[in-house]
């Protein structure tokens, strides 16, 4: 049974009052490898069914793994009895109308595979080789995942999203572990990966390091590559929740109840947005919603999705919504994207461009462990990590040792100095979760470099 | 003791690993072994005594793990077929063909007993699939109107699992185990003209089924009819002073510093260097094994996959190795790490340990960790003869934030409580707390632990290490305990106000 069709047959099975079937089809290939070695792989396929009954206001979710034609009847059949057994949903609402069928709706899925890496592997090991003569160790992990989402409704919806993810991580350390760098890069299929290229920049950052500059805690001048405030900036946005605003759980509360919605939040006139369009990082434009949550609603699925500025000149133009939300709320409904994009004002600098106007601060590399202290102020505690940088008089002129931060992403936009030029960039925490990001480099005045850290 | 569920035990299982298994040994497989699971999680969240989301979903498939050629080679499918099996065994062994140019370091795996066909099932008594959802809703309703009375919101989660596991190898071990586990969690909020805060239930997550929801193994009248009232004074409390405290620290939280400082660190492939792109590394390094002063000679440490109720506990864990305990750190030097088969050979340490494990059916196994638990001081204190002890402190309850370096260093967390002690007893709520340290100056400085009258089993479901990414259940079991001069940080002014 393809796909296509246990959408349809599950359609056919329900006696709901309605329903919506979302089927994921998964295919994933990976190398993990360490010390210039591998250490796994595997490739995986899975298949998943889930549907969705309402019975009223109630709500019956089902999801099961694997499901054979014979199983189908029994899944849909436990998904219509417990929207019937169901509490009334708070979110309750009409389903999303159907519209024209996706283009692909009736195309095979390919999966991938571990050709995928047919290329990548043997300059993987030419890489290996190199950093073996140079001394370094080479560490990291490339993946390839393709997920095929078809979602169908009572209602007429046929939508799919075909959606490539793929990327490298590249972790080069000295020899002896004290010195560490790294470099992540998003890709949709490998054949754009230059891993020659990546361990060349690891290998420069080495070379830095080999002058060791020791500094307290206390607050410093900071350059935050792409990375770095991809890390901070998915926090916010994965924080932005409408109704935790309402509710004057979160940062983006406002005093006395209400959101912050309107308010100037950036000194500087700083956009963040998403965009299922956006070259390189496109992503699935429609809502999928396998559960209700705060911020997601069954209830929305097959929703249509489209550029939305979370911040706009630096002012709090939206929030996580669903139609739900936006009704207590009074705002637009705006959906969560899987993209992220922040800009700052037009002719923004290239980090080398920064560095070399930089008279005295640090550089770092990515942040790690990253974890939310208060949510009233947005407060985040985390690591510096793989190489944090003095730059002096517009040059690198050593390595520093690691910190433990404490700062809020929301107070960091309120005291940026420079938003640099925006690039493609891989999250080097949520890059599990989050792999579009387009990031610009930002200089802070006065980063919170709570204590230091003995890691290397 | 409960049975494996009928439904798992009539899945195919033997007709799929025997075609598995042998397409690689025809294929030349040095070894080879077969994994089919099913992982059912059923996750309920109320919102205000209302029904916010559900979600009911399984996963279901089966794993080839081979080594071909001294290169690991791993696939996974989902077909419930002998011919699909086989094709899946034919990918493994091509992964580790590709993968060859790139392996450096051969395979090999140190010896385990072969133990037959074996069954293993955790101590539970209610299934809590078993429960309609409608009637776990209705419980989470009731508790949380009841904490609707005493706060603004309240929401409710209860998570559940049940994890069944088929293995088979080509050495001849056979296992078909079955566990579940539950952790309930309610959260208070509440806004007063001081701000706006909240506060949780303690209440650990367990390898209970649904009893633990209707009076085995914690009291839910208690801590839900208290929880009000330690929310309202928290909110009347004032910011804490930063500066050096005497801590006393209770296991609901001291169990997340002994994950984070001890459970992680002393992973030897952590040790070793093959986390060191992603988790990290560990600052107790394989060449201190038997030396690093971890911690005061008060600190007993052991690893397991026995204790009952335990959430990393299993008969047998993913490479078909039979569950143990083990020392880690012994009277606060560190004397042994949490292994998998390939490590242990490779460091000549003998036997694996036990902590080989994979999250699903479509992940490789790796070593993940054991339920890591400090020993209570036998005829110890009570936490009351603690804080008795102490001049100037804080004590510390409940587990919130937590954040930890790449090496296992530098520490810092905060709690859902905390309170001033002053001349030996508590002198009420503080806020704004969070106290940071570095590993070993940390459990260097634990004068007395409490005896066995304040141990809890406390844990997470979500542990995540690896790529791709993989969760793990993992308890803790601690006392309370004291720890002298630690830096307490105001996270106010932690964050410039």
């Amino acid at each position: 049974m393809t796909p296509q069709e246990m959408v349809e047959r599950a359609l056919e099975l329900s006696t709901a009052d309605g329903c919506v079937v979302l089927v994921d089809e998964e295919s994933t290939a990976n190398l993990r490898f360490a010390g210039n070695t591998l250490t796994t792989n595997g490739v995986a396929r899975s298949s998943r069914l889930t549907v969705i009954s309402i019975a009223g206001r109630g709500v019956g979710v089902v999801s099961r793994a694997a499901v054979r034609p014979e199983q189908l009847a029994a899944v849909v059949a436990a998904a219509d009895a417990t929207a019937r057994d169901a509490q009334p949903a708070e979110d309750a609402g009409e389903l999303v109308a159907g519209g024209p069928a996706s283009a692909s709706w009736d195309g095979p899925v390919t999966p991938t595979d571990i050709e995928v890496f047919r290329g990548f592997a043997p300059a993987l090991g030419e890489a290996f080789a190199s950093a073996e003569a140079g001394g370094r160790r080479l560490y990291g992990f490339a993946e390839h995942t393709l997920t095929t989402t078809f979602l169908g409704s009572s209602t007429g919806l046929r939508l799919r999203h075909d959606q490539p993810s793929g990327r490298l991580e590249l972790n080069a350390k000295s020899a002896d572990l004290k010195r560490s760098a790294w470099a992540g890069v998003a890709t949709r299929d490998f054949t754009d990966v230059d891993v020659a290229a990546l361990d060349a920049g690891l290998a420069q950052r080495l070379d830095w390091a080999k002058t060791r500059v020791d500094l307290p805690a206390g607050r410093y001048e900071t350059l935050l590559p792409p990375t770095a405030v991809a890390d901070l900036m998915v926090y916010l946005f994965w924080s932005a929740g409408a109704r935790d605003a309402l509710d004057g759980r979160s940062v983006f509360s406002k005093p006395g109840g209400g959101t912050r919605v309107g308010e100037r939040i950036a000194t500087l006139p700083v956009t963040l947005s998403s965009d299922p369009a956006a070259p390189g990082i496109g992503c699935a434009p429609f809502v999928t919603a396998r559960s209700s949550s705060r911020e997601s609603s069954v209830f929305d699925n097959g929703l249509p999705l489209s550029a939305t500025d979370w911040i706009a000149d630096g002012r709090l133009e939206a929030l996580l919504q669903t139609r739900y939300s936006a009704g207590l709320s009074g705002l637009p409904v705006t959906p969560s994207v899987d993209n992220l994009i922040m800009k700052g004002p037009e002719g923004g600098r290239s980090l080398e461009e920064m560095i070399a106007s930089t008279e005295r601060g640090l550089l770092l590399t990515c942040l790690w462990y990253i974890r939310q202290v208060d949510p009233q102020t947005l407060l985040l505690t985390g690591l510096t990590r793989d190489g944090v940088y003095l730059v002096e008089h517009g040059e690198v002129v050593g390595e520093v040792n690691n910190f433990r931060f404490n700062e809020s992403p929301v107070d960091l936009l309120g005291r940026l100095t420079e938003v640099g030029a925006p690039e493609q960039t891989l999250p080097r925490e949520w890059g599990d979760y989050f792999t579009r990001a387009v990031m610009p480099p930002v200089r802070v005045p006065d980063f919170n470099m709570s204590t230091v850290s003995q890691a290397s | 003791m409960r049975q494996i569920d009928d439904d798992f035990l009539a899945l195919p299982l033997r007709r799929l690993a025997d075609a598995a298994l042998q397409r690689a040994r025809e294929l030349g497989a040095e070894h080879a072994d077969f994994r089919l699971e099913r992982i059912r999680a059923e996750t309920l969240s109320l919102y205000d005594a209302r029904l916010e989301g559900a979600a009911d979903a399984d996963d279901l498939g089966y794993a080839v793990r081979v080594v071909k050629g001294g290169t690991w080679g791993f696939a996974a499918g989902i077909d419930l077929t002998p011919e699909a099996a086989a094709r899946v065994a034919e990918q493994a062994v091509r992964v580790a063909e590709v993968s060859a140019p790139i392996n450096r370091e051969p395979i090999e795996l140190a010896p385990e007993p072969v133990h037959g066909e074996v069954t293993w099932v955790s101590s539970y008594d209610v299934d809590p699939f078993d429960v309609p959802s409608a009637d776990k809703v209705a419980l989470l309703a009731d508790w949380s109107a009841g904490l609707l009375k005493g706060a603004d919101h309240v929401s409710a989660r209860l998570l559940q699992v049940k994890e069944q596991k088929f293995y088979a190898d080509t050495a001849g071990t056979v296992t078909t185990q079955q566990r579940v586990r539950v952790h309930p969690v309610l959260n208070a909020m509440k806004a007063s003209e001081t701000g706006f805060d909240d506060m949780s239930t303690i209440a650990p997550p367990v390898g209970r089924g649904y009893e633990y929801l209707t009076g085995t193994g914690w009291d839910w009248a208690a801590e839900l009819a208290a929880l009000p009232e330690l929310l309202a004074e928290k909110l009347a409390a004032p910011s804490v002073e930063a500066g050096d405290y005497d801590l006393v620290i209770h296991p609901s939280n001291l169990w997340l510093t002994i994950h984070e400082s001890i459970g992680h660190a002393t992973e030897l492939d952590r040790a070793l260097g093959y986390e060191a792109a992603y988790a990290g590394t560990s600052f107790a390094t394989f060449d201190q094994l038997g030396e690093l002063v971890y911690g005061s000679p008060l600190m007993n440490v052991t690893g397991d996959r026995t204790v009952e109720h335990g959430l990393a506990t299993i008969g047998y864990d993913d490479e078909g190795v039979q569950g143990q305990s083990f020392d880690i750190v012994k009277d606060g030097v560190l004397v042994g790490y949490q292994l998998d088969r390939r490590m242990a050979l490779m460091k000549g340490l003998g036997r694996s340990n036990g902590c080989a494990f994979a999250d699903s059916p479509g992940h490789m196994p790796i070593q993940r960790m054991a339920n890591v638990s400090l020993a209570a001081a036998p005829g110890g204190p009570s936490t009351e003869e603690l804080i008795s002890g102490v001049e100037r402190g804080i004590y510390i309850v409940g587990d919130k934030s937590w954040s930890i370096d790449m090496q296992r260093y530098n520490f810092q967390f905060t709690g859902q409580r905390a309170y001033r002690i002053s001349h030996g007893e508590l002198a009420g709520q503080v806020r704004d707390f969070a106290y940071q340290a570095t590993t070993t100056d940390f459990w260097q400085s634990m004068e007395r632990v409490g005896g066995p009258q304040t141990y809890v089993l406390g844990g997470a479901f979500n542990c995540g290490k690896g790529q791709p990414g993989q969760v793990a259940p993992v308890s803790h079991g601690c006392p309370s305990a004291l720890f002298r001069n630690v830096r307490i940080l105001n996270t106010v002014q932690e964050g410039g106000k």
